[in-house]
């Protein structure tokens, strides 16, 4: 018999909302992520481990879900074009530096884009993203490294698509 | 000796992941490398750019879809065990910045006390952005956030308890904006002082205090504006600081 209260999950909503967000590049997408995440947590609570990280749990399970999403999914052109449709009002350069950035991260493949933003934005150590992704640390790091670089040559404007050798 | 630094160094010092002796070896390598050292400062940039794009989300209402959800529990539970989680779920967390009355209506001030709870719980973790305007422009975050809710507010002098003003954000609430000041101490203690508009018809409350989730939260109610500080510290420490934000905010 469990006696542990089971854990609140509202207060991990809005950092799970942030991390699709940025992750699916679209709204609708990303709240529909989180449900299926919620959904998928209440069902396999008895798995997780009281006194464990939950915010990690919860990381994992958005992980797995958004890697079947992708498997099932057709090839997404979608989200760049909505990603490039984002209205921006007459001069306001933070909202183009944010056009700039979601245009970017949908560049970037989907498993360099996890671990830029489980890192960048969501603050988890190398060690907890290599948990949340079922990897290695030093593929954590690989990925990392790439993402940032070719990250790098897109918000410089450098061509980083183009530069790819194509025989 | 020290090992020479390597890309993972780079990146490490980046995400503030070195032991102290490891990140000065790797700032003395910046100063010398000045490619390196330009890498290291677009990647930095990056994790701000990213801040600056997706923090906002962290603000908006949630959903009510997504908050019922959060608090469904699985329908195959046994009735027994159902029971003791709608009871729980009566008394959990309710709402994050949104008017939400499923299950039973809390009394508003316990609403408000879980409402400060919550935002806590958010933002106290955040080791790089949690405050929008940091304390060094304590005068422009006073006034922004006091015009922002509708009144003048003061950030409380935590100094003589070891606590310093860190910065404070705005946040969105059912019954318009709402302000939160953190504080930090030099051993990176967090409390955050949540200030909003009280919902009219409300009667003022005592100084009272409630433990939600682990989070102590001392709050009241005065007139139009309700005041919770809410910190994750031991009893006595945070009576001390709510004393002193009382007697500060109230006093004068």
């Amino acid at each position: 018999m469990r006696l542990n209260p089971k854990p609140d999950l509202i207060e991990h909503l809005p950092r799970l909302r942030r991390y699709a967000r940025a992750l699916t590049g679209d709204v609708v997408r990303a709240d529909d992520l989180v449900q299926d995440t919620l959904e998928r947590a209440l069902a396999r609570l008895d798995l997780w481990q009281p006194g464990s990280d939950l915010r990690a749990w919860l990381f994992t399970l958005m992980h797995n879900l958004f890697v079947n999403q992708l498997r099932t999914r057709r090839p997404q052109d979608t989200a760049l074009d909505e990603a490039m449709d984002i209205p921006v009002s007459g001069g306001q350069m933070e909202a183009l530096a944010a056009r700039d950035m979601h245009a970017a991260l949908v560049r970037l493949p989907d498993e360099q884009r996890e671990v830029i933003l489980l890192v960048g934005l969501e603050q988890f150590s190398y060690a907890e993203a290599a948990q949340v992704l079922g990897v290695p640390v030093g593929t954590i790091m690989s990925r990392l490294a790439r993402a940032r670089e070719r990250m790098r040559h897109m918000l410089a404007g450098a061509p980083a698509v183009q530069l790819k050798v194509v025989k | 000796m020290t090992d020479p630094v390597r890309e993972d160094d780079l990146h490490a010092y980046v995400d503030s992941a070195l032991p102290e002796a490891r990140r000065l070896d790797v700032e003395a390598w910046l100063a010398a490398h000045p490619e390196d050292a330009a890498r290291v400062q677009t990647w930095t940039g990056q994790n701000q750019a990213l801040h600056a794009a997706f923090d906002g989300v962290l603000n908006e209402p949630l959903p009510i879809d997504l908050v019922r959800a959060a608090r469904r529990r699985p329908v195959r539970a046994p009735w027994r065990a159902m029971a003791a989680t709608l009871a729980l779920a009566a008394s959990g967390l309710i709402g994050y910045g949104i008017g939400l009355s499923e299950d039973q209506p809390l009394p508003v001030p316990l609403h408000f006390a879980r409402d400060a709870a919550i935002a806590h719980a958010v933002f106290s973790p955040e080791a790089r952005h949690p405050v929008e305007v940091d304390a060094a422009h304590a005068a422009h975050l006073v006034s922004w956030l006091s015009k922002r809710v509708g009144t003048q507010l003061k950030a409380p002098e935590f100094g003589a308890l070891g606590f310093e003003l860190l910065g404070g954000r705005l946040l969105a609430g059912e019954s318009g904006p709402v302000a939160q000041f953190m504080y930090q101490d030099a051993g990176g203690r967090r409390v955050t002082l949540y200030v909003r508009r009280a919902v009219t018809g409300n009667r003022e409350t005592a100084f009272r205090h409630v433990t939600e989730n682990g989070v102590e939260v001392f709050y009241w109610i005065d007139r139009d504006f309700g005041y919770a500080l809410s910190g994750q510290i031991a009893h006595p420490d945070m009576q001390k600081l709510a004393d002193a934000a009382y007697r500060q905010l109230m006093g004068g």
